[in-house]
């Protein structure tokens, strides 16, 4: 049995080194200062700074707008709303949506953001429907991180004369800030990979954008068409290095500023 | 009954013809009794008799719970407090100890100047005398004088425990309702929480309940009997244990059951 579970533990770690391993192999050769902090040349040869700044921007905008409601939220859902049938169906709603293809999204993106809005094919389009996307991931772990908070908590605040607003603000939301953060990683992770949604309602265009109005492409969905259109292996693993520094770099920002944010009480 | 007559004080809470249901189970039936100014009251009985459940409506704290419906009359200070809307200033003049110590994790200043920074105080000033005079106050200034901005969650269970306490006393309540305080402290933070009490009741009006009998005996000068949501017996603690009038209450003190 020890053997089985140390075995299974293995075979995840091999796997994962596999991967990165064998897309390092692949593209590290490519990476240098001009690939990263060069300007796209259709003719070959150039960088990827265009797509990196695509890149994060959809991944700022779509967070800025989708941690806030998905919060807020959560805290309606967990802490205010009466617990009923109203309430699990909102639940179910939102678990349902975690689940759909991104494809749908993506659909429903260019029909909605592009074309009924108007907003055309863009960065602030592909944002909108990145925000969807992620929407229901950061309220279920938003919810999941309240639910932690032992009620202890909550009884030793308001048994001290403070309004439940008080209560949340002071004590519920920063204890369970550490799964909060998570479900924003999550969400960026989600954000970071998505190809379809993204070709859908931002383009392929493959140039600086100038404004969150243009269109433009990020570097999964550019790592996606120089593998399809040229069959680039090399080039597209060069862009996946680029992208798998970029979720770290995320990653341990988001620890760094919850750790910050935890550390503020003290 | 002259026993009873001696220790006659003013009574801070009156407590008449209480019923508490959760949904549609009954859990307390008509309790009354009136709580003393400057006295502890211990509330004794097995466990589900009632005895936390009632201390919980003292600072309403069963609102908390969904499907509770209470009648009867809690007055306190002239108050209604079933009637009277303002929970919150109520909850400031009532404080409250938990069965756990439940400080936040923050630091041990900021605990203890949570109540206060919460109504609204915020001259750093008066916060350190709050805080130094809570934490006197809760015998545990000299432990923790040091180390002020540190995690409270690094103390030890009894200091935490104590912690609390001034936590609650920060807030200048009248009234300070225990939960089994000690329930999960070794014996020797149990005594010093014993011996707090014991200087608490100078000041404030305490409400206890415990489930060690030695320990109602010990700190309390009234003790009530609970038992299925009913007051069996409520008297003078000497007299409940040493001479109950109840064969019930007699048999509860002597270690028949419960």
């Amino acid at each position: 049995m020890r053997g089985m579970l140390w075995l299974s533990s293995l075979v995840t770690v091999a796997i994962l080194l596999i991967i990165v391993g064998y897309i390092f192999y692949k593209g590290f050769r490519l990476i240098n200062f001009e690939f990263i902090f060069g300007d796209y040349s259709p003719t070959g040869g150039g960088g990827i700074w265009p797509m990196i700044v695509t890149t994060v921007y959809t991944i700022v905008i779509s967070l800025a707008i989708a941690t806030p409601i998905g919060i807020l939220a959560a805290v309606y859902l967990q802490e205010y709303a009466k617990q009923g049938r109203l309430v699990r169906t909102i639940r179910f709603a939102t678990e349902s949506l975690t689940g759909i293809p991104s494809i749908i999204y993506g659909l429903f993106g260019a029909v909605f953001f592009v074309t009924t809005l108007k907003l055309g094919m863009s960065i602030i389009a592909a944002s909108l429907t990145l925000t969807i996307i992620v929407l229901p991931v950061v309220i279920r772990t938003t919810e999941e991180a309240l639910k932690t908070v032992p009620a202890a908590y909550r009884e030793g605040s308001l048994a001290l004369g403070t309004t439940k607003l008080q209560t949340l603000i002071k004590v519920i939301l920063p204890s369970s800030m550490p799964g909060i953060l998570s479900g924003i990683i999550l969400s960026m992770g989600r954000i970071v990979g998505e190809s379809a949604a993204i070709f859908l309602t931002a383009g392929t265009v493959a140039a600086m954008p100038t404004s969150i109005f243009s269109s433009a492409r990020t570097l999964t969905v550019h790592s996606f068409l120089v593998t399809q259109e040229a069959g680039d292996i090399e080039l597209a693993a060069a862009v996946g290095i680029v992208l798998i520094v970029i979720i770290l770099l995320l990653n341990f920002s988001a620890t760094f500023i919850s750790k910050k944010l935890s550390k503020a009480d003290y | 009954m002259s026993l009873m007559k001696q220790s006659e004080g003013t009574a801070k809470i009156n407590v008449k013809d209480l019923n508490l249901y959760y949904g549609d189970k009954q859990a307390l039936f008509d309790v009354s009794l009136n709580i003393e100014e400057k006295k502890v009251t211990a509330l004794i009985g097995p466990s589900g008799c009632g005895k936390s459940t009632f201390l919980r409506t003292l600072n309403r704290m069963n609102d908390l719970i969904d499907g509770v419906k209470i009648n009867g009359d809690i007055v306190i200070d002239n108050e209604d407090i079933y009637k009277s809307s303002d929970v919150i200033k109520l909850r400031t003049k009532i404080g409250m100890v938990f069965q756990k110590p439940n400080l936040f994790p923050m630091s041990i200043y900021d605990n203890v100047a949570y109540g206060p920074r919460a109504q609204g105080i915020k001259n750093k000033k008066v916060l350190n005398e709050i805080v130094e005079e809570s934490l006197r106050g809760a015998a545990i200034w000299d432990e923790v004088k040091d180390r002020l901005k540190s995690s409270a969650l690094g103390l030890s269970g009894g200091q935490q425990q104590r912690v609390c306490i001034a936590r609650a006393i920060a807030m200048k309540p009248d009234i300070i309702l225990m939960d089994e305080p000690t329930s999960a402290l070794d014996p020797i933070s149990t005594l010093k929480v014993e011996e707090l009490i014991a200087q608490l009741k100078k000041e404030y009006t305490i409400v206890i309940v415990t489930h060690n009998m030695q320990q109602a005996a010990r700190v309390s000068d009234k003790t009530a009997f609970f038992l299925n949501g009913e007051i069996v017996e409520y008297d003078v603690t000497n007299n409940v244990f040493s001479n109950p009038k109840d064969q019930r209450t007699e048999d509860y003190v002597t270690g028949r059951f419960g």
